[in-house]
């Protein structure tokens, strides 16, 4: 498929979206209830991770360092 | 001690020559002189061992099966290629991805192959043990065990032997992604209808089906309520696709009549303009007779001028017309066999007629996908119903030996007659019906053979004469030939042909018979007219023409969509052309895209099709043009990019005659 225009391939992708989902068939009215429904979990989807995400980074990333990261300061100062 | 080998997978050798049943004649009790031959053509089973099975001390030998099992384990996706003596009379190729198998036979051999159905089967290295038992007894052999569960089965190869021309079928697998989207559009779709079922029932909508009142509350309820689901919450939505009213001549163009509807389906208004010359590619009007000008026509016209149009009553009573004879003799010529019936109605027919010829006691073995009008039928009748997987002969022949076998459920009585009911063309899938083996397991098992030509008949061979006429069978054979008039002929109502004990016998027993008022004049006169055209009789090649022209169309038509990437089931050579849609929005949308290009489609979903496998469904005729067809595949291939309908994955696709190059290069390899 060629576009002349961004708008053109976004209405496109708007209606393939319709087709998969099948609220191709629905009325509007329960169109938007769907696609209220879809953008609301999503975005609730990327606050969450927005929110959470890097707290679990850093904890995974600490836990790891204490897993494979080589001897503390303590064991330095023993060996020293 | 049983030795007794498992056959390779071998396709069945033609035989060498006629009496050669008597060249590995070690079972001892086989004719060993050529004169055997002759009863060989009769297809006893007892003459089976011969070929190089050995059979035991008791002389049998252990692999009845006329069809033998190919491996247990195969590759999922693999084809089947009939190992060991395939070459030099039957050979298969691959198209890509689409399982294809090409059966290609020599004239001569197919037909000592179709004659001697059972006898001479027992050729190859089959080695039965001791007691002479071979152990597999079947005509055909099951294809593997293991196989993906969405994999079709309807395209293995078996017995290429008994075809005497290419049989080319495809049925594509779903693509994975596609399938998981379907199902959960279909998810979406139902929750949506509960919410709308909830709402209707709590009157917060208005509810537009019908339901009882509420003084009807506490009675049991006339309206099935749940078993409408589907109609009431997704066909309603997208119902503009069908039943729109035609106001022309449904030829090869047709004029619609506009609609619009304001309330969402449930209600439609004209708006008192007509859409005109829409591209027909809906009608089963496969040799163009829809038409209302033309010999056809004239005669029709002459004949109501003489007769009028109705009868007022039935064919035993005083509505046996002149008309109605000549009919019915020219019927059985165009089909070859003793004599023939007609009826006012095609779906009666079938439905009538067979409870005519079966009752209690006896077994219907029917395909899975027959039309409702054998199911009627079938269940009218009172007999008990086994259905085989479609087109598929391993299960059919399963089904006839296990009644044969165990008999009737409980008692153990042998059934009293078993038919196989099976269609020419299935006009869901469009694939053709394997009638050699079939009638090679009827012939063998003793059955009878019911066979529906509703969509086959005039669309199909060289002479137009159907499936058997396709396949240069032999139509006495086919015990109960039954058709219709109302697609290849532009007519109306059907026929049954057979022998003549079968029709004096359904004149006094059938229902349609004798209660239905007969078929008025200028319907008999237009079956008349275009079956002498078919025929050639009426001194021109009018006929020939039509028929040339819709296998080119239909070879044409096939070709140009699976180039474009859609997925296409069925028979190269069937005029019925199901194109895969697969999700509910697509059905909707491919109507209304494809009437926005002013051609007119039919649109198929779930109750005519399994709930993943929607469809558009077009039907090729010889009245359509090569700029009408060119013009429909253009707006096909438009719509088909901008509703992502191109599943297929094996393009571009092998074409014909690149397929015929490279399987005679496989021959001289």
């Amino acid at each position: 498929m060629a576009f002349k225009t961004v708008t053109d391939y976004v209405a496109w992708l708007y209606y393939q979206y319709l087709l998969v989902t099948g609220i191709y068939v629905l009325e509007p009215w329960e169109k938007s209830i769907f696609n209220s429904i879809l953008i609301s979990v999503v975005a609730m989807a990327v606050y969450t991770s927005y929110v959470f995400v890097p707290t679990h980074v850093r904890l995974a990333l600490q836990f790891f360092a204490g897993v494979f990261g080589g001897q503390n300061e303590s064991a330095m100062t023993l060996m020293s | 001690m049983i030795v007794s080998v498992r056959t390779p997978p071998t396709a069945l050798p033609p035989p060498p020559c006629r009496g050669w049943t008597g060249l590995a004649n070690r079972g001892g009790w086989l004719p060993t002189d050529d004169g055997g031959s002759a009863s060989l053509l009769n297809g006893d089973a007892g003459q089976r061992g011969a070929g190089d099975k050995r059979s035991g001390k008791n002389g049998f030998v252990k692999n009845h099966c006329l069809f033998q099992q190919p491996h247990k384990y195969r590759r999922p996706r693999e084809k089947v290629r009939p190992p060991g003596p395939g070459p030099p009379h039957g050979s298969v190729f691959r198209v890509p991805g689409a399982y294809c198998c090409r059966r290609n036979m020599t004239e001569s051999s197919s037909s000592k192959l179709l004659n001697g159905d059972a006898g001479q089967r027992g050729a190859g290295d089959k080695r039965s043990g001791k007691n002479g038992f071979v152990k597999n007894h079947c005509l055909f052999q099951q294809p593997h065990k293991y196989r993906r569960p969405r994999e079709k089965n309807h395209n293995v190869v078996r017995n290429p032997g008994l075809y005497n021309k290419p049989f080319v079928e495809s049925f594509e697998e779903t693509p994975l992604l596609v399938a998981v989207l379907t199902y959960m559009g279909y998810g979406i779709l139902t929750v949506f209808g509960y919410l709308r079922d909830f709402m209707r029932h709590w009157n917060i909508e208005n509810c537009n089906v019908a339901r009882e009142r509420d003084e009807q509350k506490d009675f049991v309820p006339l309206y099935q309520d749940f078993e409408n689901f589907y109609t009431r919450n997704l066909y309603m939505r997208i119902r503009d696709n069908w039943n729109r009213p035609v106001c022309s001549v449904p030829g090869a163009k047709m004029d619609l009549l506009e609609q619009i509807s304001y309330d969402y389906n449930w209600t439609f208004q004209n708006t008192g303009k007509i859409v005109r010359d829409v591209i027909n590619m809906g009608s089963y009007n496969y040799l163009g007779f829809a038409q209302n000008k033309g010999r056809c026509a004239d005669a029709a016209i002459q004949v109501t001028e003489k007769y009028g149009v109705g009868v007022g009553s039935t064919r035993c009573e005083m509505g046996n017309l002149d008309i109605h004879e000549e009919m019915e003799q020219l019927v059985a010529r165009f089909l070859g066999v003793e004599s023939a019936m007609a009826f006012g109605m095609g779906f009666a027919t079938n439905s009538m007629n067979i409870p005519a010829l079966t009752g209690k006691g006896c077994l219907i073995l029917s395909d899975e996908l027959n039309h409702a009008s054998l199911v009627l039928g079938a269940r009218l009748s009172g007999s008990t119903i086994r259905v085989f997987k479609h087109n598929n002969m391993v299960s059919l022949e399963k089904l006839l030996r296990d009644a044969i076998v165990h008999g009737q459920p409980r008692t153990h009585r042998p059934w009293k007659k078993i038919l196989i009911v099976v269609e020419g063309i299935y006009s869901m899938e469009g694939s053709i019906v394997r009638l050699p083996e079939v009638i090679a397991l009827k012939k063998r098992y003793k059955a009878y053979l019911y066979l529906d030509e509703a969509h086959s008949i005039g669309a199909l061979g060289p002479h137009g004469g159907g499936v058997v006429d396709y396949f240069g069978l032999d139509p006495k054979d086919v015990d109960i030939m039954m058709g219709t008039f109302t697609k290849s002929f532009g007519a109306a109502g059907g026929y049954i042909g057979g022998k003549k004990e079968l029709i004096e016998y359904l004149r006094c027993h059938s229902h349609s018979a004798l209660y239905a008022t007969s078929m008025p004049p200028p319907v008999a006169q237009q079956i008349i007219t275009s079956m002498t055209t078919i025929m050639g009789e009426d001194g021109t090649t009018l006929g020939a023409d039509r028929l040339k022209q819709l296998s080119e169309n239909t070879t044409y038509f096939r070709r140009k969509l699976r180039e474009m990437g859609f997925i296409i089931y069925g028979n190269d050579d069937s005029p019925v052309v199901p194109m895969m849609l697969y999700m509910p929005a697509k059905i909707g949308a491919f109507g209304r895209e494809m009437l926005k290009r002013n051609i007119g489609t039919v649109v198929v979903g779930f109750p005519a099709t399994p709930i993943i496998e929607s469809r558009a469904r077009f039907c090729v005729s010889a009245a359509h043009t090569r700029e009408t067809l060119d013009t429909a595949l253009e707006a096909i291939g438009e719509v088909g990019d901008l509703l992502q309908l191109k599943y297929s994955r094996y393009r571009p696709a092998l074409p014909p005659a690149l397929g015929w190059m490279s399987e005679e290069s496989h021959l001289q390899d």
